[in-house]
């Protein structure tokens, strides 16, 4: 579960690189990162949630 | 060089070289900070480690780092993407071979740099404080001062391709950091996030049902000198920073410090009254953490923002940080004594977002650099993303390796006796009767 929060956060980097190479008009390339920045947040929450399990508190 | 790669002038020179005088003063806050809020049988190895830490991330920046970091207009490897050059890394010679060891603005550079990897490597101590090894620390600092922060530090002060944002897409100036609210505090908040992770809490802090216990530090005269003596250190790097990386030019030194005051003294304010209204009194710690996080959200704005501004980002800031540090001790189990997560990595990634909200490019290379104001906040949240999404798995996934070959966590006997006796051999405060086992579960 840490594992694959951590390769979402990788993820929603990419997509922010991504957003910044491919896209040229600034509306898409504001929201695809935002969109990047959203996929990281929830890499945050499953790392939270792995680091908890780990710990053995309850969900 | 500034961060354009245009030489400066030698009045700004001269004025970052005084300001650099200060930043160990920020060390010296931090290292008190943190070992004021750790209990009285950690307090010797907490200050030891910081001193090791530091001495371990100036070696390991001279001897690698700063090849990889570099100064803006240097050697560096660029990458074709999308048409744009994109600069990844800096092609400095290994150990400053090459550099003019006199007269030399790079060698004041690497120098201001390497400060700001001391005061780096400081931050993941408070958050993994009372359970980390000796030894651990110092190749954790080597792997963070030789690989990490020079990474960082090249794309957002050395020229690299956050900074050419700007130029390369129109969004904005470009990614803007001055005084390193991302480049320092994010960094060594996230770099403390990934050690709370992969060390797990002390032991007592949390009950078999996994309820947090309070675990008071030792010394809150301690904790609160050291903030006076972070502030002075801040003034250091917020001007040094801005100079040399942002080509903020001397007339910005009076904003600098006027913001970096009114940042820190507005964050505490609020987090002494926040917690006033919550508990029924102010509460000393919580108040140290509201200050720190208002120095590390002030700094990245601090040349570039108006001082009203600066209120507002350490308002923000010294309502976040006591949040956070109880939302994170007792919803997500993270032991973090220091507060290290909350107060830099939260305060500076705040800071950075508040660059794109507030900031006003009217002085130094910004006015005259050629891109327009729009954009900006995307540039910042491109950072940000950058922090949280690339250089938080490098740390953590470094850190795990690391602990394949030099576990970091002390042995359980050691944590009960103490870092102190077990790891140095004496006690901070020898004269006196310091503890029992009053905070470990029978």
């Amino acid at each position: 579960m840490k594992m694959a929060g951590f390769l979402l956060l990788l993820s929603g980097w990419f997509l922010v690189l991504a957003a910044v190479v491919l896209l040229r008009a600034s509306g898409p390339q504001a929201v695809f990162v935002l969109a990047g920045i959203a996929v990281e947040i929830l890499a945050f929450v499953l790392l939270f949630r792995a680091h908890r399990i780990a710990r053995g508190r309850p969900e | 060089m500034s961060a354009a790669g245009a030489p400066l002038p030698d009045a700004d020179l001269l004025s970052a070289a005084f300001a650099a005088l200060l930043i160990p003063f920020a060390m010296v806050g931090l290292a008190a900070i943190n070992a004021g809020l750790g209990r009285s049988r950690n307090a010797a190895h907490l200050m030891t480690a910081s001193l090791c830490v530091v001495a371990a991330a100036a070696i390991a920046y001279l001897s690698l780092g700063f090849a990889w970091q570099g100064a803006a207009g240097g050697p560096a490897l660029v990458l074709s993407l999308g048409g744009k050059d994109w600069n990844w890394l800096a092609r400095q010679p290994l150990f400053l071979r090459g550099i003019a060891l006199s007269g030399s603005p790079v060698l004041l550079q690497a120098w201001v740099q390497l400060l700001c990897v001391g005061l780096t490597a400081l931050i993941p101590l408070g958050g993994a404080a009372e359970r980390w090894r000796l030894s651990a620390m110092c190749a954790s600092t080597a792997l963070l001062a030789g690989f990490v922060f020079p990474l960082f530090g090249h794309w957002a002060w050395g020229g690299g391709w956050l900074e050419q944002l700007g130029t390369n897409y129109h969004l904005g100036h470009g990614f803007v950091d001055a005084g390193g609210s991302g480049t320092i505090h994010t960094m060594g908040g996230l770099a403390a996030l990934a050690m709370t992770w992969l060390l797990g809490p002390r032991r007592g802090k949390y009950t078999s049902e996994g309820m947090p216990t309070a675990i008071p530090g030792h010394n809150g005269v301690q904790v609160l000198f050291g903030c006076f003596m972070a502030w002075v250190g801040w003034l250091g790097v917020n001007t040094a920073c801005s100079i040399l990386f942002s080509g903020s030019g001397l007339g910005s030194a009076a904003l600098i410090g006027l913001n970096t005051t009114l940042a820190a003294g507005s964050s505490g304010l609020v987090a002494a009254a926040s917690t006033r209204v919550r508990f029924g009194r102010p509460d000393a710690s919580l108040t140290a953490n509201g200050w720190v996080a208002g120095l590390a959200a002030g700094s990245a704005g601090c040349a570039v923002v108006p001082p009203a501004a600066a209120i507002l980002i350490g308002i923000v800031a010294g309502f976040l940080a006591p949040l956070v540090i109880e939302k994170l001790e007792l919803r997500l189990s993270i032991d973090d004594p220091g507060g290290a997560v909350s107060v830099h990595a939260v305060g500076g990634i705040w800071g950075l977002i508040a660059v794109g909200m507030f900031a006003r490019f009217s002085m130094g290379r910004f006015a005259n650099d050629g891109n327009a104001d729009s954009g900006q906040w995307v540039a910042q949240l491109i950072g940000v993303a950058t922090l949280a999404g690339f250089i938080l798995p490098l740390v953590y996934g470094l850190n795990w390796l690391l602990n394949r070959f030099v576990p970091h966590r002390v042995t359980p006997e050691g944590e009960r006796q103490g870092l102190d006796l077990h790891e140095l051999g004496a006690g901070a405060y020898p004269e006196f009767m310091t503890h029992t086992d009053e905070f470990f579960q029978r």
